[in-house]
């Protein structure tokens, strides 16, 4: 069977659960051969972890010499990967640093491009993904034709398995060429950790939008007490209410939750792009006209502000 | 300086879009228009002309790749300010997929750069329709260049570019040199409507157009036949079944909503 090279998304080190994800959909597909491209010090827990998923495999690129320099290194790294074991596919996390990971090694190898697939099976002649376009409104099923196929998955499109791999690590020196460094990063500002679960990992997503009027406790409140993330509509963002790293929509993130609870959010086609696909959606919000609706699972006429607290306490009730 | 904007002329997102026959996306039965996060792109690169010493000497070139139609996104970036365009029109790019207007898009880079070479590519941060977000980055493996993306702040100083952005996790400071290819979000700042004033110049401002022949790239390398993905099946997805809604009295609002939370076994 042929190698699937699947792409570790981790932050310095720290292995995020989409990689687990890909592992499962690649075992499906072929041999899991998982790629960490990150610091030496961490490779043997990202492996460990790895192999915990399903993996037979795990290349070891040190990111030493590449650190800094964006995506065009690991594209090179990736591509020479390719080169010495011939995949049956390269997966990798459908993240904006992905996506262009992905964008250049498809041209260097010469070989298709499918992004933010939600789902990846075998099939004949390759595998075939599933997408979900025009804001929700269609789902796609396509495959690539020529070439390795390059497909970047989104988060949330499978549940992770574990399976025993072998998990034979493999240390892997890539060469790096001088133009591949010719943009590189000369400041870095970590985001602060909420200590909420990621956005587009969580199970629950909690947003707001413009009819918080820039008070975001309630929604922070309720996200607290159903252990979900905090998101926003694109409205409160530009008010200047909250971080654009919380945005939620065609311009921001796109979730896909088991739980979306809207509170003030009008679902505006923009926003319905990032959110439509969530397994049950939950709106909160003043106006009965509001596009939302007709989108809802639950809905709720009323004021998010007086709606939101009393949940939060009737749940941490609940919980004792 | 000499700057190409990409800008791509696609179906109204709030229309109600369609696939064809073919399974490519309809462009003809749906308004289409310059996509909305390209405008950003054309934005940036007109105040990068109006903040730079000799603004007479910069060049802002609005290229599209598209349908006959797509003259129009050309159109509104020459009316916002852009001093020229380029439409590459052949009837053979139909149903390339990014693989393919990457290659039509990095060849029209070059040919406007023959006289002149381009300093900077700008683009939008994604279209509106295939929103994929990689023309970018491929542009700048064709072009060999290293590309700053998803700009939300530009600051230029001769040919040393720093971009702001929101990373993934973190809020990096990016820099480079030209040439580049850049990516900007719409949270750069807003896109100025044109002015009459701007509409009637227009008009006069010079639109090449280009074929495949003109850029020595062959009909058999693009288009839909020659695309490197196949769309196997397009399904439109069915409507979500009418949900509950309740209308808040005096708590009974939350009481509801935590009954239903509860019978989903999310609490």
């Amino acid at each position: 069977m042929s190698e699937v090279l699947v792409l570790i998304d981790h932050a310095d080190g720290e292995v995020k659960k989409p990689t687990y994800e890909l592992l499962t959909l690649a075992r499906g597909l072929g041999e899991p051969s998982a790629v960490f491209i990150g610091p030496a010090a961490q490779a043997a827990e990202a492996a460990e972890k790895a192999k915990k998923y399903g993996a037979e495999k795990v290349y070891v690129v040190d990111d030493a010499p590449l650190k800094g320099y964006l995506v065009a290194p690991k594209a090179e790294a990736l591509q020479q990967l390719v080169e010495k074991s011939s995949p049956a596919a390269v997966l990798i996390p459908s993240t904006f640093e992905g996506k262009e990971v992905a964008a250049r090694l498809a041209i260097k190898i010469g070989s298709g491009l499918i992004t933010d697939a939600v789902d990846v099976q075998p099939g004949d002649g390759g595998p075939v993904t599933t997408q979900s376009v025009f804001a929700g409104n269609y789902t796609v099923t396509a495959k690539v034709t020529h070439g390795t196929p390059v497909v970047t998955v989104k988060p949330n499109s499978a549940t992770p398995e574990e399976a025993d791999g072998a998990g034979t690590v493999e240390e892997f020196t890539a060469t790096v060429s001088d133009s591949a460094k010719k943009a590189q990063i000369v400041a870095s500002q970590p985001r602060k950790a909420s200590g909420r679960p990621e956005l587009t990992e969580a199970a629950i997503v909690v947003a707001g939008g413009r009819g918080t009027g820039g008070n975001f406790e309630p929604v922070e409140g309720l996200a607290d007490a159903l252990g979900g993330a905090v998101g926003a509509s694109r409205a409160a963002v530009d008010s200047g209410w909250i971080a654009h790293s919380f945005q939620i929509g065609q311009t921001g993130k796109t979730v896909s939750p088991q739980l979306y609870l809207a509170g003030g959010i009008s679902g505006a086609i923009q926003h319905r792009a990032g959110m439509q696909t969530s397994k049950t959606i939950v709106a909160v919000n003043k106006d009965e006209e509001a596009p939302i609706f007709e989108l809802v699972d639950f809905g709720v006429v009323g004021d998010l502000h007086t709606v939101f607290p009393a949940v939060a306490e009737k749940v941490n009730e609940r919980k004792g | 300086m000499n700057i190409v904007v990409c800008v791509k002329y696609v179906p109204d997102a709030t229309a109600d879009r369609q696939f064809e026959a073919d399974k490519t996306v309809d462009r003809e039965g749906v308004d289409g228009l310059l996509s909305e996060l390209d405008e950003y792109a054309v934005e940036q690169a007109l105040r990068l002309k109006e903040k730079a010493d000799a603004p007479e000497e910069v060049t802002v070139t609005a290229l599209t790749v598209g349908p006959a139609a797509g003259s129009d996104a050309v159109r509104k970036a020459l009316q916002m300010g852009a001093d020229q365009g380029v439409h590459v029109l052949d009837d053979a790019i139909a149903g390339s997929d990014a693989v393919g207007t990457s290659l039509v898009l990095a060849k029209a880079v070059e040919k406007i750069g023959g006289d002149r070479p381009v300093d900077l590519v700008m683009c939008g941060m994604a279209s509106t329709d295939g929103a994929m977000s990689v023309v970018p980055a491929m542009l700048a493996e064709r072009l060999d260049l290293p590309q700053v993306t998803l700009a939300s702040v530009i600051e230029t100083q001769g040919d040393q570019v720093r971009i702001k952005r929101d990373g993934d996790v973190a809020t990096e400071v990016i820099g480079a040199t030209m040439p580049l290819v850049m990516s900007v979000t719409d949270q750069s700042g807003e896109a100025r409507y044109p002015s009459f004033k701007g509409i009637m110049a227009a008009k006069k401002k010079p639109v090449e157009t280009y074929s495949l022949a003109d850029l020595g790239v062959e009909a058999d390398q693009v288009g839909l036949a020659a695309a490197w993905t196949e769309v196997l099946e397009t399904t439109a997805r069915p409507p979500r079944s009418a949900g509950e809604i309740v209308t808040d009295e005096d708590g009974s609002g939350a009481t509801a909503l935590v009954d239903f939370l509860a019978s989903k076994k999310f609490i």
